[in-house]
């Protein structure tokens, strides 16, 4: 009984050791050598400051950039505190949410249905992407905005889609900050000074 | 529902039963202590850990020694996480400076992560530094899945052995399960997850500027949005996006081999950092039912009946399609209360009800998720099922309520659907009039009598406690959906809680007094109680001499013991909780179909 207590107390400690400490260094070390861009969160750079990450979702709100999914982390795509709105499917709160949404969305494309994903939150609040559906529906506000041709959008729109991966696995896709920031390069704003 | 969604369900059984049989006999061969591949790196690691802990490995236990080393291990390593959260302001790896996690919720975090439950009262990138998640948190995930296995090991030697007073060492078989069963499967597969983009890095959280600034509405003190002096909402310009890092994959790895489920981030498997595509969704779920599928086959292996390893397999992969199936089409349906909006299936878009989920997981990928996650003990989850319409959401509740038997936690599960069978083969054994024999054990009353114990604890502490907090202030106030989907949010707390699951009907206020002493208190009953009975009728079936098979034993290798194994899970649940069931989801749907609000 005593000896059994001792080698639990030894084993907790030698097994924290063990599991805890050596085995996440050595998988960090690992990771970082092998796949240095993955393991720091494949950080996004332009002009030489850090604009955002391909995998975590910004607000976007300028009738001239693709939006992203309205968002329920902290104030909107805080990527410190990610959360989903935990609105249940009777909840009056959800209605009104979406209700208003469609009606903003609506805007741009009147009497037609929004797509789904662009007016509910994501699970993780930063998701990165909208549907294809999604996207098609801003391209005219988008195009407008930038002023130039609504199939120059859809071009660019196109090869920022993500087909499934490995032809079968998840769902189509389209990353916004990445699509957001190739439309200022392509058709800035301002000109450049 | 899309042919290419079902695809991928059916891709991803037709891949656990690929692998059920490698594991299967992998993990055979680990527990009888026979050589594999491993053994010239890990048996020298093995060793030393014996030397410097004290254990000799020639040592065979009783199953009253068994538990009791089992409950110091269990006591030793959850104290030593509580201590961890209450000084990490102290100790090194903390670049975000956290402060000591608080009493009550620290206690519930130790009982949490110690029983494999990993329920989460709070948020993991503003709570918990670098070195409580490593050595604290993951560590357990490690330990509480070690101990698991072991004694669903111990469990199948009682049933294999003959006249035997032992049925093994927990020092042994715990060490075993954590250096060649999980060990060398997270360093691979967290490596994998990297790969694919989940963050691996002991560095502070980077701070973005943002390509749009946003308008937000402030937030006061009270976490409450701020007015104006002039009545209209206090706005402020956000300009910086805070990016939360961390050890993150190696965590993963084990979060989810383990079937723990305790997400590094707050949206656990949803965060893109967690599970970054739909590739490493697909090796999170697989990794979910791995273990758990192997040990069907290690079962009838070390029993010297393979086929009933896989008549075993064959009903959890019943009730497993019956479920994903029920999840995925009740979640395609969307939300009929949503006007306005497409939510049909379209080459452009999942559609359904895409409330809480990733548009890179769509709908299939998190009705499977949701339904894997809850049938094993996991937890973990890649969209809320707060969130899910009410029959979606009925899914994984159901399925911790049929004790997540349904190749369940690693070992958890094994054991779990053992006392099922146990009780299947007495109703057999009472329709035909016979002693009931399982693999040429009489089982008598004895045996009969702990499973049932184990079966009356379970409903028993999480209705008794739901229907506490449901007519009590300080349960009703945590709350946030109200109408009977408030119901289920307090139903799903203790259901989650006492399955040892984790996942949670995430609205839900759980970070308060009650519900963290509450809760805490159910998931130790719900590991240890079912564990202790468990043990007993493994020791006393160690003891029993073999009878032989005769015309009238009842066979538990053919689809008709697989039909009666189904029969006694659906029938024992739905007995047990279909009346909470229809004041919750079952009342939500009806009302959502009628139009009804709250």
């Amino acid at each position: 009984m005593k000896k059994n207590l001792i080698t639990a107390v030894l084993m907790t400690i030698a097994t924290t050791i063990l599991l805890g400490i050596i085995y996440p260094l050595v998988v960090t070390g690992l990771a970082q050598l092998l796949f240095p861009r993955q393991a720091n969160g494949e950080l996004l750079e332009q002009h030489g400051k850090l604009v955002g990450s391909s995998l975590i979702g910004q607000g976007f709100t300028s009738p001239a950039y693709f939006h992203s999914r309205p968002s329920a982390a902290g104030n909107g795509y805080d990527a410190a505190n990610s959360n989903g709105s935990q609105l249940g499917p009777t909840n009056q709160k959800l209605v009104d949410r979406v209700k208003a949404d469609v009606a903003a969305a609506q805007a741009d494309n009147p009497g037609a249905p929004v797509p789904i994903d662009l007016v509910t939150t994501s699970a993780s609040g930063i998701d990165p992407h909208i549907t294809p559906a999604a996207a098609a529906f801003q391209i005219r506000r988008v195009a407008a905005a930038r002023k130039v041709s609504e199939a120059e959008i859809e071009k660019l729109v196109q090869e920022h889609t993500q087909n499934r991966q490995w032809g079968f696995l998840g769902e189509p896709r389209v990353n916004v900050l990445e699509l957001n920031l190739e439309l200022d390069e392509r058709f800035p704003l301002t000109p450049a000074k | 529902m899309t042919a290419n969604g079902w695809f991928q369900i059916f891709l991803f059984l037709a891949i656990i039963l690929a692998i059920t049989k490698p594991l299967g006999v992998f993990m055979a061969k680990v527990f009888s202590r026979e050589r594999t591949f491993l053994d010239p790196v890990l048996r020298p690691i093995e060793r030393l850990l014996y030397r410097v802990t004290g254990v000799d490995d020639k040592h065979e236990m009783r199953w009253t020694e068994y538990a009791f080393a089992m409950l110091l291990f269990s006591g030793a390593s959850m104290l030593l996480l509580y201590l961890i959260e209450r000084v990490q302001q102290f100790l090194p790896l903390n670049p975000q400076k956290f402060g000591a996690v608080a009493q009550a919720l620290a206690f519930n975090t130790a009982a949490s992560f110690t029983t494999n439950t990993n329920w989460q009262n709070y948020s993991g990138e503003s709570t918990m530094s670098y070195l409580t998640q490593m050595a604290g948190l993951a560590y357990h995930n490690f330990a509480s899945a070690a101990v698991g296995i072991a004694l669903a090991v111990a469990f199948v030697r009682g049933i294999a052995r003959k006249e035997k007073e032992t049925i093994g060492n927990f020092w042994v078989d715990m060490t075993r399960s954590a250096l060649w069963v999980l060990l060398p499967g997270c360093i691979v597969y967290a490596l994998l997850l990297v790969s694919q983009g989940a963050v691996q890095n002991l560095k502070p959280y980077d701070t973005a500027k943002l390509v749009e600034p946003q308008q937000v509405q402030k937030t006061g003190t009270d976490g409450k949005p701020m007015v104006g002096p002039d009545g209209k909402p206090a706005m402020d310009t956000v300009t910086d996006q805070t990016i939360a890092q961390g050890p993150v994959a190696s965590q993963e790895a084990i979060k989810m081999l383990g079937t723990n489920g305790g997400g590094f981030f707050n949206a656990n498997s949803a965060h893109p950092f967690e599970n970054p595509t739909p590739l490493s969704n697909l090796l999170q779920m697989l990794s979910i039912f791995a273990i758990p599928a192997g040990l069907t086959y290690t079962l009838g292996r070390m029993t010297g009946s393979p086929r009933h390893g896989w008549a075993v397999w064959a009903a959890m992969a019943v009730l497993f399609l019956c479920g994903v199936a029920t999840a995925y089409w009740a979640e395609s349906r969307g939300n009929p209360l949503l006007h306005g909006v497409d939510q049909h299936a379209t080459a452009m878009q999942p559609g359904g009800n895409m409330e809480g989920k990733e548009v890179r997981f769509g709908i299939a990928n998190s009705a499977l998720f949701a339904t894997v996650t809850t049938d094993a003990s996991c937890g973990a989850i890649n969209g809320w099922h707060d969130s899910f319409t009410p029959l979606g959401g009925m899914v994984p509740l159901a399925n911790i309520m049929l004790s997540e038997t349904v190749f369940g936690g690693v070992g958890a599960g094994l054991y779990g659907i053992l006392i099922y069978v146990v009780l299947a083969v007495f109703i057999a054994g009472l329709m035909v009039g016979r002693t009931p024999e399982y693999l040429g054990k009489k089982i008598e009353a004895y045996d009969v009598k702990m499973a049932m114990l184990v079966t009356l604890v379970f409903p028993l502490i999480i209705l008794v406690l739901t229907a506490i907090s449901s007519v009590e202030g300080f349960g009703t106030s945590s709350i946030s959906n109200p109408g009977p989907h408030g119901l289920t949010q307090i139903l799903y707390l203790f259901t989650s809680s006492a399955g040892n699951n984790g996942s949670a009907f995430g609205g839900i206020n759980g970070n308060t007094p009650w519900y963290n002493t509450a809760g805490g208190f159910t998931m130790l009953v719900g590991r240890f109680f079912m564990i202790i009975p468990m043990l007993a009728i493994a020791g006393n079936l160690a003891k029993k001499k073999a009878v032989p098979a005769t015309a009238g034993t009842f066979p538990v290798t053919t689809p008709l013991f697989t039909v009666l194994l189904v029969s006694v899970i659906v029938i024992v649940g739905a007995l047990t909780f279909f009346p909470a069931l229809s004041l919750g989801p079952i009342l939500e749907h009806l009302l959502m179909a009628a139009g009804k609000t709250f």
